[in-house]
């Protein structure tokens, strides 16, 4: 079995956002409860997370380690939130888990833990290591002769990181087609903008350099999104990444384009009047 | 601890100029009366961890002293080629903090669990490793980190911790403190454990036991004459630390008593994190807990080894 949306169009469009705005409530609503967390970049990587689990992966909830699935690395990890509400949302953990977060005992910690949680596919949260890792499972599928795609997601401040390069080499080295790679670029990190800290633009001519496939975007039109997603998986010879221009904390109007939104979860009256902006009158209902 | 400790690299630039600070992604605001004062000697370089140890050994070659600061995991495990060759082989002024050294990120995960750093940084020839007790004691160290020959890694614990030393004490990179003396038992401890040893050592003083407690804020290079004279007179030994039990202060200090082939048996035991990844998350309190890395424990295994001549205590958790 697969989970397939069959949808088109602006239906298509309005059911992934309506899927974004339900991760974006539940991402304030964890952060909150939990009192510390990632808000920022989870928020911004949300329309795009939306859009790969609801329209691009073939995947099955009820079995995470299906063979042919196609894989999705948050190579951010930091951004554990955004993971863990589509996870929610597509039925691999129970929603109830979202408002452990961070506890002693739960399942879900600051950074998503493969040993842990049914659907995360490996253990992030040292930045730079996803790409690579997505490069092996990326290999592994062509020798096994499986069709399966792997999508990552890895930050702008993430890609100063050495290791993101050594692995862009490598995976246009090997025409790894089946690798889609997004970078969520909101261009702050925790010390301020990544372009003050350490520029890495012009990041798309960069990518093409080493011989990907590279498409801009904005990362909040959910068409553009749909639109680059297809592209990539049809695309052959080369690996593809989708450059994605994003604002961090996107959707709540006091914590976008905020450095220090990064890593400090709302308090409960900011919760409140987040969720209210996301279109929850009554937090406890949600 | 950290502010007291990055606070002092600023205090010591103000007046010495081979004093620069390179911090990767470190957080928004981080010392920005450094950069302001200072711009010439200040560096954020982002998320580059084995880039910044490359550029600080470069810097510290042409006679700069280096400090650098990062989340303890990533200026350790992640660069440890480059911590290795060009700061150690090359023996270099750089100074590593590493922050949250031990379960402070313990609601992070295994990303930022420090639980090794000891143990990977103590096999490095020349590395100096020093774990303070408590912001006070940082304020000791901190000055004669500048011209202490060679590389050091400086291990912070959580911010807001108790004061446990007494601010008149003196201090050396290489120095063991004794903080309690007795004839029953030697606990030896490092970093912001010592209050859970001290602790343990008023509990058993009510059942009439006597336990001396070693501080040894430097784990490298170890203060044997101080640690093997207690150790010699002390029938049972207890080490304490929030690290892995492989590697740390635990093994240091059974490396030093084993071959110093005392006449007179030694009861042993190590009390830290045991041979695995933890695998719950939460507070480091609650791990620190979970793993038996706290008074309570300390007093039970005093107690039991008073009790059994030998043979191995099974106190492990994980
Ligand atoms: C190897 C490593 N170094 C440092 C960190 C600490 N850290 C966590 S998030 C972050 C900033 C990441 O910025 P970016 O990739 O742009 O993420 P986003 O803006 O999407 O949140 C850093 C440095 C880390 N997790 N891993
Ligand atoms: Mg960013």
């Amino acid at each position: 079995m697969k989970v397939e949306t069959k949808l088109e169009g602006p239906e298509l469009t309005e059911f992934l956002q309506e899927k974004a705005l339900t991760i974006r409530r539940d991402i304030i609503k964890m952060t909150g409860i939990a009192g510390s967390g990632h808000p920022g970049g989870s928020l911004s990587a949300t329309d795009i997370v939306a859009a790969i689990y609801w329209y691009a992966l073939r995947h099955d909830p009820n079995q995470p380690k299906w063979k042919e699935r196609d894989r999705f690395i948050l190579s951010k990890g930091h951004a554990a939130p955004v993971l863990y509400a589509a996870l929610a949302e597509t039925g691999y953990i129970n929603r109830d888990v979202l408002w452990t977060l961070r506890q002693f005992g739960s399942a879900l910690q600051g950074h998503p833990d493969m040993r842990k949680v049914a659907g995360v596919e490996i253990s992030t949260g040292s930045l730079g290591q996803g790409l690579a890792i997505a490069c092996g499972i990326a290999l592994a599928g062509r020798l096994d002769k499986l069709d399966y795609k792997v999508y990552t997601v890895i930050g702008d401040g993430e890609s100063q990181e050495g290791e993101i390069w050594e692995a862009a080499m490598l995976a246009a080295h090997y025409k790894l087609d089946n690798l889609i790679a997004i970078t969520d670029y909101n261009d702050l990190q925790i010390d301020g903008r990544v372009s003050d800290i350490k520029d890495v633009c012009p990041v798309d001519d960069k990518w093409r350099a080493f011989g990907w496939h590279v498409i801009c975007i904005d990362g909040h039109d959910m068409d553009q999104i749909v639109a680059a997603l297809d592209e990539a998986r049809q695309l052959k010879g080369k690996p593809v990444m989708i450059e994605a221009k994003t604002i961090k904390g996107k959707g709540v109007s006091f914590m976008e384009d905020m450095v220090e939104w990064h890593g400090v979860a709302p308090n409960q009256e900011q919760m409140i009047a987040a969720l209210k902006e996301l279109g929850v009158d009554d937090w406890t209902s949600w | 601890m950290r502010r007291t400790c990055l606070n002092m690299v600023y205090e010591l630039a103000k007046t010495d100029e081979r004093i620069f600070f390179v911090g990767s992604d470190i957080g928004f605001g981080t010392l920005d009366e450094f950069k302001a004062d200072f711009p010439g000697r200040f560096f954020v370089e982002g998320v580059s961890e084995a880039n910044v140890i490359g550029l600080a050994a470069g810097l510290a070659l042409e006679g700069k002293i280096v400090y650098t600061n990062t989340i303890a995991t990533f200026i350790t495990r992640r660069c440890f080629e480059q911590v290795a060759l060009d700061l150690c082989l090359h023996n270099v002024n750089v100074r590593l903090i590493g922050n949250g050294g031990g379960l402070v990120y313990a609601p992070l995960g295994p990303t930022h669990q420090a639980i090794e750093d000891i143990a990977i940084f103590r096999a490095l020839p020349r590395m100096a490793i020093v774990a303070p007790a408590d912001a006070e004691e940082m304020k000791r160290l901190m000055p004669l980190t500048v011209d202490y020959p060679g590389p050091i890694y400086i291990r912070l614990a959580k911010g807001g911790d108790p004061v446990v030393t007494d601010p008149g004490m003196s201090f050396r990179i290489g120095k063991a403190f004794v903080m309690r003396r007795g004839k029953d038992a030697l606990i030896v401890t490092t970093g912001m454990m010592l209050k859970a040893a001290l602790d343990a050592a008023d509990k058993l003083a009510q059942d009439g036991l006597k336990a001396a407690v070693l501080h040894m804020p430097t784990v490298k290079p170890l203060d044997t004459s101080v640690l093997l004279d207690l150790a010699e007179k002390a029938p049972i030994i207890v080490t304490v630390e929030e690290h892995s039990i492989i590697g740390g202060l635990g093994s240091a200090v059974a490396e030093a008593v084993a071959e110093a082939n005392f006449d007179s048996v030694k009861r042993f035991k190590r009390i830290g994190i045991p041979d695995v990844f933890p695998n719950k998350y939460g507070s480091q309190a609650g791990l620190l807990t979970h793993f038996g890395i706290d008074t309570e424990t300390i007093v039970s295994v005093i107690r039991q080894l008073n009790k059994r001549p030998s043979g191995q205590l099974a106190t492990e958790r994980n």
